[in-house]
């Protein structure tokens, strides 16, 4: 009898412990604002970051694979300098951490900015242009060279043949890779902490230095983040199979 | 050249890393109206690439192509304008996946020839009828058979009205019941008087629709001739033996 009394005892012990834990970190002071502050800051910058990766991608994309086709013996001085400039770009980006870039960003080119969340989104979206750029390079490339040469072969140029026939293809070869890199932008963002930007990482961690308990906060943000991801992983699943219908 | 002349090819070579590979070492040729060439030769004798130089989807590397009196390998000229008047079938067929039968033979002649909708859907639905795929309109490529895929993909380049079909091994990609509808079409297309080029591995249709047959080799023309004595009577060793093996 009396063990299952110090059980229940302890029982109700630990979840009165977890409430008034709860109760701190979100509730009291209002706190659970710091947090939805946090992540519109966090949706903010990886939304934006995410535009810019794409832009930059799609255009560096397009400049690589548009060298790599030319017809030898018809070459094109501007487009070989673009070509070599991005070739630098991306072999700088994908060759520095991530974290360097952002403080090169905010405290050596950006110095005397203090617009945080600009030069966060600059630094992601440079960033993620080199990878986007990569990802949609190897789906344009992926579509069967038969289909540049029947869309050229019937009188379209190489833009039109690009927009109208390759790249609807390459999009739905795009699409999981392209979904991986938004998840870890997402989670990337986390990094912005250390410019001193109110992320939700940022908002945890202040949180926990009032409270004195980290429990509460870090596991709190934890499952923010993986109940985001967990809905883009949805969103993106319901994209491809949308795209994959339309060739049924 | 005369008024009759389609095509006239002088000098084609087309040679791969510098010259150490010679596809094309010199051809000339020309092509007439309403004329059905087929071409025939071993694999790697440059029948392919020849067929490919003369809509530029391989730039040569030296000589000339006048295709309607104009030098389509002058790069100042605007090849996708001439690209328009050749229509090209492939082996592997590259229909566009991702559009419907209609879509893929009506994109080229609304956005190129800036034909309406309906009057480019009129065009492609009486083509269709034409093979007999009338029913496979709003289907897409991957539920059609390799045979429909072909037989789509010559008349979608016929909805362009081209001046001259090329065909790169249209059959060989193809189910052996299958070759024959494909055939069909083409026999059809060169009895209406289309011009033809054609390379291909079917002696057969050689011997039944060729106006002409030519004869490669190492990237040379090695024997020229109209079928009948071309096959009867073949002049050069090398077609001998060529022709002992394919017959």
């Amino acid at each position: 009898m009396e063990f299952w009394t110090v059980l229940v005892n302890k029982f109700v012990e630990f979840w009165t412990e977890l409430a008034d834990q709860f109760n701190q970190a979100f509730i009291t002071g209002d706190r659970w604002l710091l947090f939805t502050k946090g992540l519109g800051v966090t949706l903010l910058v990886t939304v934006f970051a995410l535009v810019l990766g794409v832009f930059l991608g799609v255009f560096i994309a397009i400049i690589r694979t548009a060298h790599d086709q030319r017809q030898i013996g018809r070459s094109n001085p501007v487009l070989s300098v673009l070509n070599v400039i991005c070739k630098i770009y991306i072999t700088v980006i994908r060759g520095t951490p991530m974290m360097v870039q952002m403080l090169i960003m905010y405290f050596v080119i950006f110095a005397s900015s203090r617009n945080m969340v600009g030069v966060a989104v600059l630094a992601f979206g440079i960033n993620s242009g080199a990878y986007v750029s990569e990802i949609i390079r190897g789906g344009i490339m992926a579509v069967d060279v038969g289909q540049m040469e029947a869309g050229r072969s019937l009188g379209f140029g190489y833009a039109s043949t690009m927009r109208l026939i390759i790249i609807p293809q390459a999009v739905k070869i795009i699409l999981p890779a392209l979904g991986n890199e938004l998840i870890t932008l997402l989670k990337e963002t986390s990094i912005v902490t250390v410019i001193g930007l109110k992320d939700l990482v940022k908002q945890a961690i202040a949180v926990q230095a009032i409270t004195y308990q980290p429990f509460m906060p870090l596991i709190g943000i934890a499952v923010i983040y993986l109940v985001l991801v967990m809905l883009l992983t949805w969103l993106f699943g319901r994209l491809e199979r949308r795209l994959r219908t339309s060739e049924r | 050249m005369s008024d009759n002349t389609l095509i006239s090819v002088n000098d084609l070579k087309k040679y791969y890393n510098g010259d150490k590979i010679k596809a094309l070492d010199g051809i000339s040729a020309e092509i007439n109206r309403g004329e059905v060439v087929v071409v025939i030769g071993p694999s790697g004798s440059g029948k392919s690439t020849f067929l490919r130089c003369l809509n530029l989807l391989e730039i040569p590397t030296f000589g000339h192509i006048l295709f309607n009196g104009v030098d389509i390998t002058d790069p100042k000229i605007d090849i996708n304008l001439h690209r328009q008047k050749m229509g090209m079938v492939f082996q592997h067929f590259n229909l566009f996946p991702h559009m419907t039968v209609l879509k893929n033979m009506t994109a080229a002649p609304i956005r190129l020839l800036k034909n309406s909708k309906g009057q480019a859907e009129e065009q492609a639905m009486a083509l269709l009828k034409r093979v007999g795929l009338e029913d496979r309109a709003n289907a897409y490529p991957s539920q059609l058979s390799g045979g429909q895929k072909q037989r789509i993909a010559i008349i979608r380049a016929l909805c362009m009205n081209p001046d001259v079909m090329l065909f790169d091994e249209p059959t060989s990609a193809l189910d052996p019941e299958m070759v024959g509808e494909v055939l069909d079409v083409m026999k059809q297309l060169a009895r209406e008087g289309m011009t033809m080029v054609v390379v291909t591995h079917e002696m057969g249709f050689a011997k039944e629709v060729a106006s002409r047959v030519i004869f490669m080799d190492e990237g040379k023309i090695v024997e020229e001739n109209e079928p009948v004595s071309m096959f009867e009577n073949p002049q050069s060793e090398r077609l001998k033996s060529f022709l002992a093996k394919v017959l």
